[in-house]
């Protein structure tokens, strides 16, 4: 193809958006919809995802020392402890810590419990490298010397890692169902508008242009109606997120979970609702057209 | 040249629209198409742009073998051909300009080449200054000539002519006839099919007429037309 053909091409697309008024505008709202609520809908998806594996992440297994455990001891104890393939991190918590804890959450009528009548251990908190290798550890910890107990949140914890599965499982079937909605609506949209136009295909083949000559330009056209239709939609999500991401940050900050940042996540975001409408334009509307092309 | 040999044209519903066509076509020729309606005329004219298939037989315009020629030739045949529609088939949403131009484009012609030739044609046939307009704000003898302007853009060695003037009062169908004269004055060959039985008083030339899918009369101005074959 010459590249005047092809500026042509583009010329041409873009004249035929503007002059197909009405037409174009129901494909562009469609597509805005469409995007809008995958937009919003992959946003929830992915911290959803976010916040279930910073749930999943923080689950440790507290290591109990014996009372009377001497630091050697202790010491040879968090190196057997280290020597584990899963353990990431092996951090130590004095009983009078562990206290402040217990006082933190629960409240002041524990501070009774201070000096020598404190009855909870040193501790061990060690951390998975896997969420899923926090039961191992406990398991292979409490066999130790010097080990009271090992606790990982047990019955609780195993509940919690299969809720964070499914999370995860149903989160991409849910997206490529929506993926599946957007392909869709769009190209069905966008078939609609080509139904209207058939008489035109018939013509440009009259006088002789050959398919690829009558495809290109409705492919661009199909192409710029995606672009156009993801603006309102990346300006909605956009603010929208910040906005809801400042509220709810603060809300979480006690928690110790966390959003994900707006910076790079709002340009995948972007990014990914672009190359829908782009893609899924282009290629719905090559496909509608191909059966007034069959000669 | 345009020839067919022993054509058979039969459609689902057993209609017979053609039954043995055999007729040659000069370069330089002019040449009516009549018939009452429901003929065959138009399955004739449809056959020469391969809108429609033989059922049997040889048809050869130009170079092209019409029952051997692939799909994804028949735009090339038909860039050889310019074909005027009763209905004009004017491309609604393009400009006059970008009408005519559309003929050119499709062979890949560079933009200057193809505003000065636009510009030639639509002169020839007096609407340069509706260049802006669309085909709406035209009347039906005008849509005619732009539609005649875009069948000789790319200098055509033959023009088809389905009814170009059935939709038209007399005086513009004039008009398109004079223009039509005019193409063939400078060589170009041009078939046209018509009911208007006083343009073909008016403006002498040879006419084949169809009845019933049979050709009944092939006739040069003044005798009969001794086929070769």
């Amino acid at each position: 193809m010459k590249i005047s053909t092809f500026k042509r091409h583009v010329v041409e697309s873009l004249k035929s958006l503007k002059r197909n008024g009405w037409m174009s505008v129901a494909a562009l709202s469609a597509v805005t919809v469409t995007l809008l609520l995958v937009g919003i809908l992959f946003s929830i998806l992915m911290n959803v995802n976010k916040v279930a594996s910073d749930i999943e992440n923080d689950v440790q297994v507290r290591v109990l020392i014996d009372r009377g455990t001497n630091k050697k001891q202790e010491a040879k104890l968090k190196q057997d402890l280290a020597k584990l393939h899963s353990v990431s991190k092996i951090k130590f918590s004095s009983k009078e810590q562990e206290l402040k804890n217990v006082i933190g959450s629960y409240g002041k009528e524990f501070k009774l419990f201070g000096g020598d009548d404190n009855p909870l251990n040193d501790v061990f908190v060690v951390s998975a490298k896997k969420p899923e290798q926090t039961v191992t550890i406990a398991k292979e910890a409490k066999k130790m010397k010097h080990v009271y107990d090992a606790k990982y949140g047990g019955a609780s914890a195993k509940k919690l890692f299969n809720i964070v599965d499914n999370i995860q499982k149903w989160g991409i079937a849910i997206s490529f169902l929506l993926l599946f909605v957007a392909v869709f609506l769009i190209s069905n949209t966008i078939r609609i508008t080509i139904l209207s136009r058939k008489n035109e295909i018939s013509i440009m083949r009259l006088v002789g242009a050959t398919n690829g000559f009558i495809r290109w330009p409705f492919i661009l056209e199909g192409a710029w109606t995606g672009l156009f239709g993801a603006i309102i939609p990346i300006i909605i999500v956009d603010f929208g997120y910040v906005w809801l991401y400042g509220i709810i940050s603060n809300s979480l900050a006690s928690t110790g979970y966390s959003l994900l940042t707006p910076g790079v996540f709002l340009f995948q975001i972007d990014t990914l609702l672009i190359l829908i409408g782009i893609v899924i334009g282009a290629i719905g509307s090559g496909i509608s057209m191909r059966r007034f092309l069959r000669i | 040249m345009i020839e067919f040999k022993h054509v058979f044209k039969k459609y689902p519903n057993e209609i017979l629209a053609a039954n043995d066509f055999n007729v040659k076509i000069r370069q330089g020729e002019f040449i009516y198409v009549i018939g009452p309606s429901g003929a065959g005329k138009s399955t004739f004219i449809k056959m020469m742009y391969r809108e429609e298939r033989p059922t049997s037989g040889e048809i050869k315009v130009n170079d092209y073998e019409l029952q051997k020629i692939k799909n994804s030739e028949i735009p090339f045949l038909r860039r050889e051909l310019g074909i005027v529609f009763q209905d004009f088939k004017l491309l609604p949403k393009l400009t006059i300009f970008e009408n005519v131009a559309y003929a050119l484009q499709v062979i890949e012609k560079d933009p200057e080449t193809i505003a000065t030739r636009v510009n030639y044609v639509l002169d020839l046939v007096g609407l340069k200054h509706k260049v802006d307009a669309f085909p709406n704000e035209l009347s039906g003898g005008e849509q005619q000539r732009i539609s005649i302007a875009r069948a000789i853009a790319n200098k055509p060695e033959v023009v088809i002519a389905d009814e170009p003037t059935g939709n038209l009062d007399p005086d513009t169908a004039a008009g398109i006839m004079e223009i039509l004269e005019r193409i063939n004055g400078e060589g170009t060959t041009v078939v046209m099919a018509t009911h208007n039985s006083q343009i073909v008083d008016q403006y002498k030339h040879r006419v084949l007429e169809i009845e019933d899918g049979k050709i009944v009369r092939d006739q040069t101005e003044g005798g009969f037309f001794q086929d070769e074959d």
